[in-house]
């Protein structure tokens, strides 16, 4: 089956002040309908930037982009927004997501109104079935976005990416800013909402927990690049990039009796401007060495899991 | 708690959308001293329409036999150095300081926010044009560009609010595309981007609203600032010619006399005064009501 | 509860009021810390944790902050009766805090050396020179090199403002640090640094330690006691393993479900429905009751005292020690 959306060697960089800064340096993933795929990474992994590129939010540098098989690396205005109906994004600060001025209402009728299936007549009945779906109780109709809590705002802002119908959403850090039990209801409305319209889901995320929870593949994402990628299980069983071996062993978990031998990282995460050849991750790798500093491929190690590291073979047989 | 407005709000259940200004006036209403501010300023309209119905007085003809008087039952707040009813003259000078005032801002307003929206819209080289158009303009001293411009329109009303309003433009239209810059960073921008909102509405509905306060805070500031401008200008015989009253050309022309009258300066300072205020309480109590932040 | 303990609170109360409203966001607190322990406060936003901490050091701002109720025994004073100019005394040199956002609780035009010698020199009254010399010593321990001293905050990176901020807090050698969500803001592979280093500083010198935080896993990993916290109150107070082994509560129980479990794979969580309640017009008797599913009517009608359970354990809840029984 041919992937949703495929992505190959995609790139987009800034100019910085610095230099040329490459927030997303040559990645290639494959969206499958209906699954979730995990992109997770520290600040400044061009997680996000990934996710904003996919749906031209920003327009890449370099590389291609298909949706259903259909190049999309370069659309026009009209192509664009036909693929917008079939495109969206959920954002993680639900406080600036919503336009202050709008009500749940507004929010969602301006949207529904633009999508084209929708009449003035029908309009009302929609607002109401999209508020159902997302669990917003209807008396909340003329709220403001300041007069509901975090995860009511974040449900308005998924209601609002659903209004159109999309088949792809793109969910940067949908509830990174939510409490833990808010976070809860609105993973598992994620999760309903996805085996209801077979959505596939882009999910960014920092956190861990969270993406092992959701996903069905997840990319570990390391300044700009794809350090490894496989299925969800497989990864947090066998992780064997350094940098996800370090990220995995970082996340507190929530048990007393377990004691974990956490590998604490040397160094701190710098930004990928004017990068040098070779891994990014060597300069605070415990495994570094001369090799490294040469440009590093994505290897299959095992069926369906990559791992950009030329050690990885090695220390694939050592874990 | 930053949840703690969400049931009192919500508790209504209303399920029709009241219409936004009516919404808005009730809100202003329940601002007393929003309120207050409108009163008077309502108080000054009335005054400058009916102006010369008020006084027994003409306000332009010397009367050099009652110069310098008092305040006292004839002349409630006296005359001036050629012997007119100051408070007739201030009367009469509401219609010119009121228009001076509030069209030299409303122009800047208008053509400042339809620059900054251009500016904001476009981007690229002709917001940079606009920009550094506006550079330009505002390195020069306001009151000097107010005096250029009105030696080269001449004098007369409509010239004058020219003169006094040129300035604002690009102040304004500057003001603007900051907050449109802080506002475009947004999330709820992009995501209006992301459902294929067209981009004059993302301006307009989206943007615009959420950027016009820091500029209706400092229009109703700045209508003090102007009227004074306006005086200067008669002073060196631009703008309004006397004998026309304005208050501004009031004080002016009562500085001289400040020691051995000055109820002559006081009563047209104190009727700017008062004006400003009430317009500075109306102008902040727009914006609160504006606010659906803020909303009971 | 003990005067003559390391730090006693009793019974605190907080309140916010404004305009015609009232928050009450502490509603009867009380705890205990012994020396060179970590107390865990666990919470969701508005749960009053940062309240509790700021009450301690009596930084909050009043108006609209008014301690309404309370004493705080810390070393055998109670912080509530002191004068300011004692109070000031005891801030910095004997407990301090640590906040949350790295990004803002550093002053930007303040080389970082300077902003730690400052600390220093309120409290010791040394000169400039040694002042300075101290906090590069400082920023050794937070593990910054010397030679970053005269850099400015925006020079470093979060984990590093973090440390500095850390370091601030330590100068003085505390006896008691009052951490508020110290790693919230920073991602994971710096949070595990800052966390080991928090940790060895603490073991090294015996300091004790309020942690305020929403991450279980923090606690679990850092903490020896454990307060959770729900709407200003604590509803379930235990050593670590009492709580994580035994949750009692059912707003505990509830957190719990909320988190995804690295273990197994469950195709759902389990997260309680509904949200907080609202400051200002709390529910009369539990908090918690609107939300539990196992509220009974005896929940709605009277403050809900706390049981105790066992050891150290207490919870907040009619059914406490209870659920498994009558649920199962």
């Amino acid at each position: 089956m041919a992937a949703l959306v495929e992505i190959s060697g995609l790139k987009k960089y800034f100019n910085t002040s610095g230099g040329l800064l490459h927030a997303v340096d040559d990645i290639n993933m494959k969206f499958e309908e209906g699954t979730t795929m995990g992109v997770v990474g520290e600040s400044g992994c061009g997680k996000s930037t990934l996710g904003r590129t996919i749906i031209h939010l920003q327009e890449p540098t370099g590389g291609r982009m298909f949706y259903k098989g259909k190049d999309i690396t370069k659309v026009n205005s009209l192509q664009l927004a036909e693929l917008r109906k079939e495109m969206q994004i959920i954002f993680q600060d639900p406080f600036s997501s919503l336009n202050p001025r709008f009500t749940v209402e507004d929010t969602l009728k301006e949207v529904l109104l633009r999508s084209g299936d929708v009449t003035r007549k029908t309009l009302s009945g929609e607002i109401e079935r999209l508020m159902d779906l997302v669990g917003i109780s209807q008396r909340l109709r003329m709220a403001y976005p300041h007069e509901m809590d975090g995860g009511r705002r974040q449900r308005v802002a998924i209601g609002r990416a659903l209004a159109i119908n999309p088949k792809f959403i793109v969910c940067d850090e949908p509830v990174s800013a939510l409490d833990v039990s808010i976070q809860a209801q609105v993973l598992n409305l994620l999760k309903d909402l996805q085996s209801e319209y077979k959505l596939t889901y882009m999910f960014v995320t920092h956190d861990l927990s969270v993406v092992r929870f959701i996903s069905d593949h997840i990319s570990v994402m390391y300044l700009g690049q794809l350090v490894e990628t496989s299925g969800s299980k497989e990864l947090f069983a066998k992780p064997i990039h350094p940098y996800t071996k370090a990220l995995l062993s970082a996340i507190p978990v929530a048990n007393v009796h377990k004691e974990r031998k956490r590998i604490i990282l040397k160094g701190e995460l710098s930004n990928p401007v004017n990068p040098k050849p070779g891994c990014r991750f060597a300069p605070r790798c415990p495994y570094a060495q001369e090799e490294c500093g040469r440009p590093q491929e994505l290897k299959e190690i095992m069926p369906g899991h990559f791992v950009s590291c030329c050690r990885a073979a090695e220390l694939n047989g050592d874990f | 708690m930053h949840d703690k407005t969400m049931t009192g709000a919500i508790a209504g259940g209303k399920t029709r959308k009241q219409s936004q200004f009516i919404e808005v006036m009730r809100r202003l209403m329940r601002n007393k001293l929003a309120v207050i501010g409108m009163v008077i300023f309502i108080i000054y309209i009335l005054i400058a329409v009916f102006a010369p119905l008020l006084t027994p007085y003409n306000y332009a003809e010397f009367n050099l036999v009652e110069k310098n008087q008092l305040p006292s039952m004839a002349h409630l707040c006296g005359t001036d150095q050629f012997g007119r009813d100051i408070l007739t003259r201030l009367f009469v000078g509401t219609r010119y300081s009121l228009g001076l005032g509030l069209g030299a801002v409303a122009l800047g307003l208008v053509f400042g926010v339809i620059l900054g929206c251009i500016a904001g819209y476009f981007g690229g080289w002709v917001e940079e044009l606009i920009m550094r158009l506006g550079d330009l303009i505002q390195s020069i001293p306001a009151m000097l560009l107010a005096i250029i411009i009105s030696i080269v329109l001449g004098s007369g009303f409509i010239q004058t609010i020219i003169a006094l309003g040129f300035g604002r433009i690009t102040l304004n239209a500057r003001l603007l595309r900051a907050q449109f810059l802080s506002q475009r960073r947004l999330e709820y921008v992009e995501a209006a981007q992301a459902t294929n909102c067209p981009k004059i509405k993302l301006m307009f509905v989206h943007i615009l609203p959420n950027t016009i306060s820091p500029l209706i805070v400092s229009s109703t500031m700045g209508v003090g600032g102007t009227i004074m401008m306006a005086a200067n200008l008669s002073f060196i015989n631009l703008g309004i010619r006397p004998p026309s009253p304005e208050w501004g050309a009031m004080i002016s022309d009562a500085n001289s006399m400040v020691r051995s009258a000055p109820f002559q300066i006081l009563f047209p300072g104190l009727f700017l005064a008062i004006f400003v205020l009430a317009l500075n309480l109306f102008g902040d109590g727009l914006r609160d009501a504006l606010d659906p932040k803020l909303r009971d | 509860m003990d005067e003559n303990s390391f730090l006693s609170v009793k019974d605190l109360v907080v309140e916010y009021t404004s305009n015609k409203e009232t928050i009450h966001a502490v509603n009867g607190v009380s705890f205990e810390l012994e020396k060179g322990k970590t107390l865990g406060l666990v919470g969701e936003t508005g749960a009053g944790k940062t309240s509790i901490a700021k009450s301690i050091l009596r930084i909050l701002p009043n108006p609209p902050a008014k301690v309404r109720n309370g004493e705080i025994w810390f070393e055998g004073e109670d912080l509530m009766q002191v004068e300011e100019s004692e109070m000031r005394k005891i801030r910095g040199r004997k407990i301090s805090m640590i906040f949350q956002d790295p990004m803002t609780s550093l002053n930007p035009t303040m080389r970082v050396a300077n902003q730690i010698a400052d600390g220093i020199r309120r409290h010791d009254g040394c000169s400039k020179k040694e002042a300075l010399h101290k906090a590069a010593d400082m920023l050794e321990v937070v593990g910054i090199p010397k030679s970053r001293a005269r850099d400015y905050p925006h020079q470093f990176s979060g984990g590093m403002k973090q440390r500095v901020i850390i370091a601030i807090a330590l100068a003085c050698e505390p006896d008691l640090i009052l951490a508020d969500e110290p790693t919230s803001a920073l991602d994971v592979t710096i949070q595990a640094q800052v966390l080991e280093m928090m940790d060895e500083l603490k073991s090294q010198r015996g300091t004790s330690m309020i942690l305020i935080t929403h991450d279980l896993g923090i606690v679990a990993e850092t903490c020896d006691n454990v307060a959770i916290i729900y709407a200003g109150q604590i509803v379930e107070y235990g050593d670590k393993y009492e709580i994580f082994d035994n949750p009692s509560h059912p707003y505990t129980i509830g957190l719990f479900g909320s988190l995804p479990d690295m273990e197994s794979d469950e195709e759902r969580l389990h997260p309680m429905s509904g949200m907080m309640p609202n400051p200002t017009d709390l529910p009369k008797g539990c908090k918690f009751y609107p939300r539990c599913p196992h509220a009974a009517d005896a929940c709605a009608e009277a403050e809900i005292p706390l049981t105790h359970l066992e050891g150290t354990h207490t919870c907040r809840c009619l059914k406490a020690g209870r659920l498994n029984e009558t649920e199962n």
